[in-house]
């Protein structure tokens, strides 16, 4: 179908209800999640026998398949949910599809073995029954499973760019900036500023050249958020920046992406085009006084990116090193213009703002941080996902009603929130409400909402050398104390770990932690001592285990365990022969025994031992 | 002919030097690395200092100045994957390979692995992809089975 462009409210108004006319509410459709994770267990295989069975069953008329953007489940991908009764299956396979479709789709019968089983061994029915999605609030990710990314129709159809109309043509900017502002939104990408604060400082400066930018740099490693909205609903972004362009009269953006997201820049690409196409990008946006254009960026792949000054340079051709704020890109921005930058789930709650309006908004949430937040969950975590839940839910109900608890069955130990510069939360703290201010206190941050499940078997100040390595090597190196700081405290924590710590270690970390915190330019060196910080405050007693015991509680720390064999073995020989080192050795049936001097503490015959004969102290 | 290819590129971009990370990718992409000839001909062609070229092409991780192997292997380093035991992977996927551990080529380039941030499949962490393809869950033992094909 040509579209025709859009020029007024009313165009826009006919185009949507006859697309809604066009549509059967009762349509059959088989939504299939084409997510990474689900891409990963092999989802597109799955597709690829959709739409063979489909045709040789001549349905491609009735049932209707859709590919969509991630759920979020992704522990139990590849999922298949068939609307309108949003019966859900659960790890599918291409092997299962014909039955699928014969049974499920063309007669109503359910297939137990891949329907969800709940903890009473009872099977779920429904997506929204299932205890994951049961106790979210999916305002924004919701809309994933409905759409197919790459269809305008698809988005405007559900009534996506309906608040679109309204900010340019009935609202002014400043009612714009106040709804936004009313509403309470802070910034989704870890620095937690007012968003509407920020659009007014940027409004009122008089330059006639202003810029927009979405940062979806997402380099968090463990978090995987933005790039499932923008993949699998890109056109509420742009439609949350078209919004902004009218209240701080800018008429170009920029979306600065990893370009490890090939599928978010391909998604990206397409909406844009067809936003072109129908008049909702270009010259006098639905007829008002609007302009405005989008550029997708890709990035090379830095973290220190994900900063908005190291950001802004590396969008102008330059490397990503950041500068001291102020000026702030608000007032003094890219090529010295005043400029906006905003996470891609901040974009995404705009339009829901708008439309809705603030009081909606600010009724979600707690005092200080309204709205929803998208959250990855990950590690030794039974349902590893992305969440979505109303700010000021505990820990406790994200880790263990929605997360479904530890990974089998193990003792929780510490959860990490905000990334790699975030802080470990022990198990005391598990009754606290997740916002901005609550997880600061504690010593940890919101950051863009990653979250990192871990249980007994993770050493803590291994973690912590973890980050802090990860940090070392992404510090851009511009500011000394982040340089040079950080490659100091990362030889005493691998000094630690291997066994080799002293007393007064603990105590010049958290000095120098001070020092690189208060020091640094930006915020990599600002938060990458948290880290450290939290792990020295909620597990003393591991570094003390280190350090003066020359032992690893976790059995992780290499230096400090040691392989051996007991009275279990049967001599079956299966170590001997995987044992990559030659380190085992023993005759058939008789114990067998490992030579510590050859033995590199790999864990290859952990693995492979079925009778546990293998300890490690 | 090289510098055609390059030309090329360019002029996808419409010569704006603010695209330099862009190019620098789809040069990656038709060379496989960064060629020296490629860096010193995009820097005339763009009219901007070699340095300039250098210090973004060293500065991010995507970029690679040396050639790489017939096989790519990112073994992703993500918090999840790391805390599911990823660096034990990758002293596996090292000394089956006789690699450095932070990552290298073989020998015979057969291979090039790569230390990732984090790819996104968090529920099948560790992961290993091979040439693109996921591997997830993985145990020394399966790393072992994965090199010895």
């Amino acid at each position: 179908m040509k579209r025709q462009r859009l020029n007024s409210q009313e165009s826009l108004k006919k185009y949507r209800e006859a697309l809604v006319k066009a549509r059967d509410p009762n349509q059959k459709v088989i939504t299939v999640c084409g997510g990474t994770g689900c891409i990963a267990y092999g989802c597109k295989k799955v597709v690829e026998a959709f739409k063979t069975e489909l045709e040789k069953q001549g349905l491609t008329d009735k049932v209707k398949l859709l590919v969509t953007g991630c759920h979020g489940f992704c522990e139990r991908g590849p999922l298949v949910v068939i609307r309108p009764e949003n019966l859900f299956y659960q790890r599918v396979k291409a092997e299962d599809v014909p039955e699928v479709i014969e049974k499920t789709v063309k007669n109503g019968e359910l297939i137990e073995r891949l329907q969800y089983e709940g903890k009473d061994k009872k099977k779920i029915l429904k997506e929204e029954d299932i205890p994951f999605y049961a106790k979210q609030q999916r305002t924004i990710f919701g809309f994933n499973g409905y759409v197919d990314p790459k269809s305008i129709d698809d988005y405007i159809a559900i009534g996506g760019y309906s608040a679109l109309p309204k900010a340019l043509l009935e609202m002014t900017s400043e009612k714009i900036i106040d709804e936004v502002k009313k509403s309470g939104l802070r910034g989704r990408g870890g620095g937690g500023f007012l968003t509407g604060a920020k659009w007014e400082i940027c409004a009122a400066q008089a330059d006639q050249t202003k810029y927009i930018v979405c940062n979806a740099d997402e380099g968090d490693p463990g978090a995987y958020m933005d790039r499932s909205v923008l993949e699998g609903n890109p056109h509420s972004i742009i439609e949350g920046m078209l919004i902004c362009a009218k209240a701080i009269g800018a008429s170009h953006a920029y979306v600065y992406v990893r370009n490890e997201y090939p599928l978010a820049v391909e998604n990206l690409g397409i909406a844009i085009e067809q936003a072109r196409e129908l008049g909702l990008l270009g010259k006098k946006i639905l007829g008002s006084d609007v302009d405005f254009d989008i550029t997708v960026n890709r990035g090379g792949g830095a973290f220190v990116c994900g900063e908005e000054t190291a950001l802004l340079n590396s969008l102008m051709g330059k490397t990503g090193e950041p500068h001291q704020k102020p000026p702030y890109p608000a007032i003094s921005g890219l090529f010295g213009k005043p400029t906006i930058i905003n996470n891609v789930e901040t974009w995404a709650n705009v339009p829901l703002i708008i439309s809705k309006g603030s009081a909606w908004f600010a009724s979600i949430g707690t005092e200080k941080s309204k709205g929803t937040k998208i959250f990855s969950l990950v590690g030794k975590i039974n349902n590893t996902g992305l969440v979505e839940v109303p700010m000021g839910m505990t820990l406790r109900e994200i880790v263990y009603d929605i997360g479904g608890g530890i990974l089998k069955d193990k003792k929780f130990k510490a959860i990490q929130t905000g990334g790699p510069s975030g802080g470990c939360l022990p198990e005391e703290k598990l009754d606290l409400m997740v916002d901005f201010d609550k997880l600061t206190e504690a010593g940890s941050m919101m950051g863009s909402g990653g979250m990192i499940v871990m249980d007994e078997s993770t050493c803590m100040v291994d973690l912590a050398r973890y980050f802090i390595d990860f940090l070392k090597g992404e510090s851009c190196g511009k500011c000394t104390p982040c340089r040079e700081g950080l490659k100091q405290m990362s030889g005493i924590l691998n000094r630690i770990c291997d066994g080799n710590g002293t007393e007064a270690d603990i105590e010049t970390l958290k000095d120098m932690s001070e020092t690189v915190k208060d020091a640094s330019i930006c915020a990599l060196g600002g938060t990458a001592p948290n880290p450290v910080l939290s792990t020295i405050k909620y597990f003393r007693n591991e570094y003390e285990a280190h350090i003066r015991d020359k032992k690893c509680l976790a059995h992780t720390c290499k230096k400090l365990i040691k392989f051996e064999i007991n009275q279990k073995c049967t001599g079956c020989t299966r170590c001997v022969k995987t044992c990559p080192t030659t380190a085992i050795s023993g005759k058939v049936k008789t114990v067998h025994n490992i030579d510590q001097g050859k033995c590199i503490q790999c864990g290859v015959c952990v693995d492979r031992c079925p009778f546990e004969a293998i300890d490690v102290d | 002919m090289d510098n055609a290819k390059v030309d090329k590129i360019v002029e996808k971009h419409k010569k704006d030097s603010c695209q330099l990370i862009g190019i620098l990718q789809d040069v990656q992409k038709v060379f496989n690395y960064l060629p020296k000839s490629a860096l010193d001909h995009l820097a005339k062609k763009l009219d901007i200092p070699e340095s300039q070229v250098y210090n973004v092409a060293t500065f991010f991780k995507a970029f690679s100045l040396n050639p790489r192997g017939k096989h790519i292997v990112h073994v992703c380093m993500g918090t999840a994957c790391h805390v599911r035991g990823a660096k034990r992977i990758m002293e596996d996927v090292a000394r089956e390979l006789s690699i450095p551990e932070a990552g290298g080529n073989t020998k015979d380039m057969e291979h090039t692995v790569e230390q990732v941030n984090c790819v996104g499949a968090c529920a099948l962490g560790p992961v290993i992809i091979y040439d693109g393809e996921y591997h997830g869950s993985m145990t020394p033992e399966k790393t072992l089975k994965l090199f010895k094909k």
